[in-house]
């Protein structure tokens, strides 16, 4: 952005004149900063990715660790024609889903009423305090102990994985709730129910969904220390196969697809949001 | 200016029917080291269809009656009656100084929450919700979201809320004292149409005088903390009322003195508290 400065011929009495015409340059409707900036988001993942295949044609990077881009996509159909990358993805977003609805809907429960109910909160927390920083992963061998090595102990570490996560940020998103709302609902005459339902749910919902974006992380994780450990199926299990064999190139199929969902999921997430939050003021 | 005594205040009510009769109320507040008291023998009578203000120094305890009226909060003695003249309808409903329009309903959902907290079929509540916000000059918004909406809306939607529930008694506590002078005139005029048509009893919180003087029929002085009634005055002015019209009058201007030099001391006296 450029000021056209100018001087003119001071008047008698003043020292000097400063003149500044406006200019249509100084919003550039191509070439500003913004539209710089999604060039590069777009463009950066396939220039690391050319990099990459450029470094192991000219043999900076051992082949070995790191197969180059393009002898991957042919690995990478060959898992998809054959179907065994659908399955392994297919049995693994189950397990995500089914551990992560186990967890999530006693977590909103306890934690509105946690964030609601002062005595329930006193109770709960040095509980939920003391149990919350075991790393889930140490606990991983109890699961499989109780439930087998079944689908149930997957189900089971995700859901304990997911339940810290959304119990925390919900019982935090309600009691942060500016009190004032609670009061409307009792003025208004609202039930416990309809206190639940009308105020305390939508009012810690933006909270609660930062809680659900953890616990999505928090539940792939999990899903994959559980798979690599004990599965027979499952995009863990592929990444872990391929290192018992050596199969360098399938264990990349398998980390990129667990990036992928990794990476849609949390943009399926945010379109989630927009619908489940039309309230809140949004950035253009 | 006559000193009020207990209950026997004459009052300057429509039908002589009494909807609220405060006797002796106190409130203390019990902290760990000591307690605060926050309304000491405080006497007061508001009769039905009345528009009753009462302003007082801040921290004199006016919100805190005003909960205890709403149910919000419970008085530690005293005597408090309120007298319900239709059991179909809510005691009180309240607005409120600061945001309390809920973020995440529209305009429309707002002004309809204590119908449909009370059970109302939407049938019946959508054309009573619809004429609010018609009465309020918001059809435009009836879908928007709070966060669309200037202050001065905002508080036009929790006031249209409040009519919308038809309460017995509205409970009003100081809700244009956060817009800007324009918009409060505006608010002014709006509410007192409103109030025109349905006479509901009002029991109005506000630090100022002229708001008092321009809405009410009466208007109650406060002491410091703790709080008590310390004067009151009939307020005459012939309804309808033009505000700014009204405000311009000689007898508007010798009203304000005599309002004033009953609250001066006692806003003198919360200011000495304060520095200490």
């Amino acid at each position: 952005m450029t000021v056209h400065q100018s001087t003119i011929a001071a008047p008698a009495g003043f020292a000097a004149v400063q003149v500044r015409e406006g200019s249509d340059t100084a919003q550039h409707p191509i070439f500003n900063v913004r539209t710089l900036e999604r060039v590069l988001m777009l463009t950066s993942p396939f220039a690391l990715v050319a990099l990459w295949e450029l470094l192991v044609r000219a043999s900076v990077l051992d082949a070995r660790f790191f197969p180059a881009p393009s002898s991957i996509v042919g690995t990478f159909a060959n898992l998809i024609a054959s179907g065994e990358l659908a399955k392994h993805t297919g049995t693994s977003l189950s397990r995500a889903a089914w551990g992560f609805g186990i967890g999530f809907f006693p977590a909103l429960i306890l934690g509105i009423t946690m964030g609601l109910q002062p005595l329930v909160r006193a109770a709960m927390q040095p509980i939920v305090g003391a149990t919350y920083p075991i790393p889930k992963v140490a606990i991983l061998p109890l699961v499989m102990l109780i439930f087998g090595l079944g689908e149930q102990s997957k189900w089971a570490i995700i859901a304990i994985g997911v339940f810290f996560q959304v119990l925390i940020s919900t019982a935090a998103g309600v009691a942060n709730i500016d009190r004032i709302y609670l009061d409307v609902g009792k003025t208004f005459g609202a039930s416990r129910l309809n206190i639940y339902r009308t105020v305390a749910l939508p009012g810690a919902l933006p909270v609660i969904f930062a809680g659900i974006r953890l616990g999505w992380g928090v539940a792939l994780l999990l899903l994959v220390a559980a798979e690599l450990v004990a599965a027979k199926s499952g995009l863990g299990y592929l990444i872990w196969n391929s290192w018992q064999t050596f199969a360098v190139e399938e264990m990349y199929v398998g980390l990129v697809t667990v990036a992928f969902l990794g990476f849609v999921s949390f943009v399926l997430l945010d379109i989630l949001e927009s619908r489940l939050i039309p309230w809140k003021p949004r950035r253009q | 200016m006559q000193q009020v005594e207990a209950a026997t205040t004459v009052l300057n009510q429509p039908d002589g029917a009494v909807t609220i009769r405060i006797s002796k109320l106190e409130r203390v507040f019990q902290t760990r080291q000591d307690s605060v008291q926050a309304l000491r023998d405080l006497n007061l009578t508001i009769g039905r269809g009345e528009f009753c203000c009462i302003v007082g120094p801040s921290g004199c305890g006016k919100t805190t009656l005003l909960r205890i009226l709403a149910g919000l909060d419970t008085h530690t003695s005293g005597r408090l009656e309120l007298y319900q003249h239709d059991t179909s309808k809510p005691l009180t409903g309240m607005v409120f100084q600061e945001q309390s329009v809920f973020p995440w309903m529209t305009v429309r959902d707002n002004i309809a929450y204590g119908l449909c907290m009370r059970g109302v079929a939407r049938p019946i509540w959508e054309p009573i919700v619809d004429y609010y916000i018609d009465r309020v000059g918001l059809r435009k918004f009836a879908d928007a979201y709070p966060f669309q909406l200037s202050g001065g809306m905002k508080q036009r939607v929790s006031v249209a809320r409040a009519f919308a529930n038809d309460p017995e008694v509205l409970l009003m506590d100081e809700p244009f004292a956060n817009l800007d002078e324009q918009n409060r005139i505006l608010l002014q005029e709006e509410l007192l149409r409103i109030w025109e048509e349905s006479r509901k009893t009002v029991v109005f919180i506000t630090h100022s005088i002229d708001e008092a003087l321009v809405l009410g029929d009466r208007v109650v002085v406060m002491t410091a903390h703790p709080g008590t009634v310390k004067a009151e005055r009939s307020i005459d002015f012939p309804r309808p009322r033009d505000v700014y019209e009204l405000k311009a009058s000689p007898a508007f201007g010798e009203m304000a003195f005599d309002v004033w030099s009953q609250l001066r001391d006692e806003v003198l006296k919360s200011k000495e508290e304060e520095v200490q």
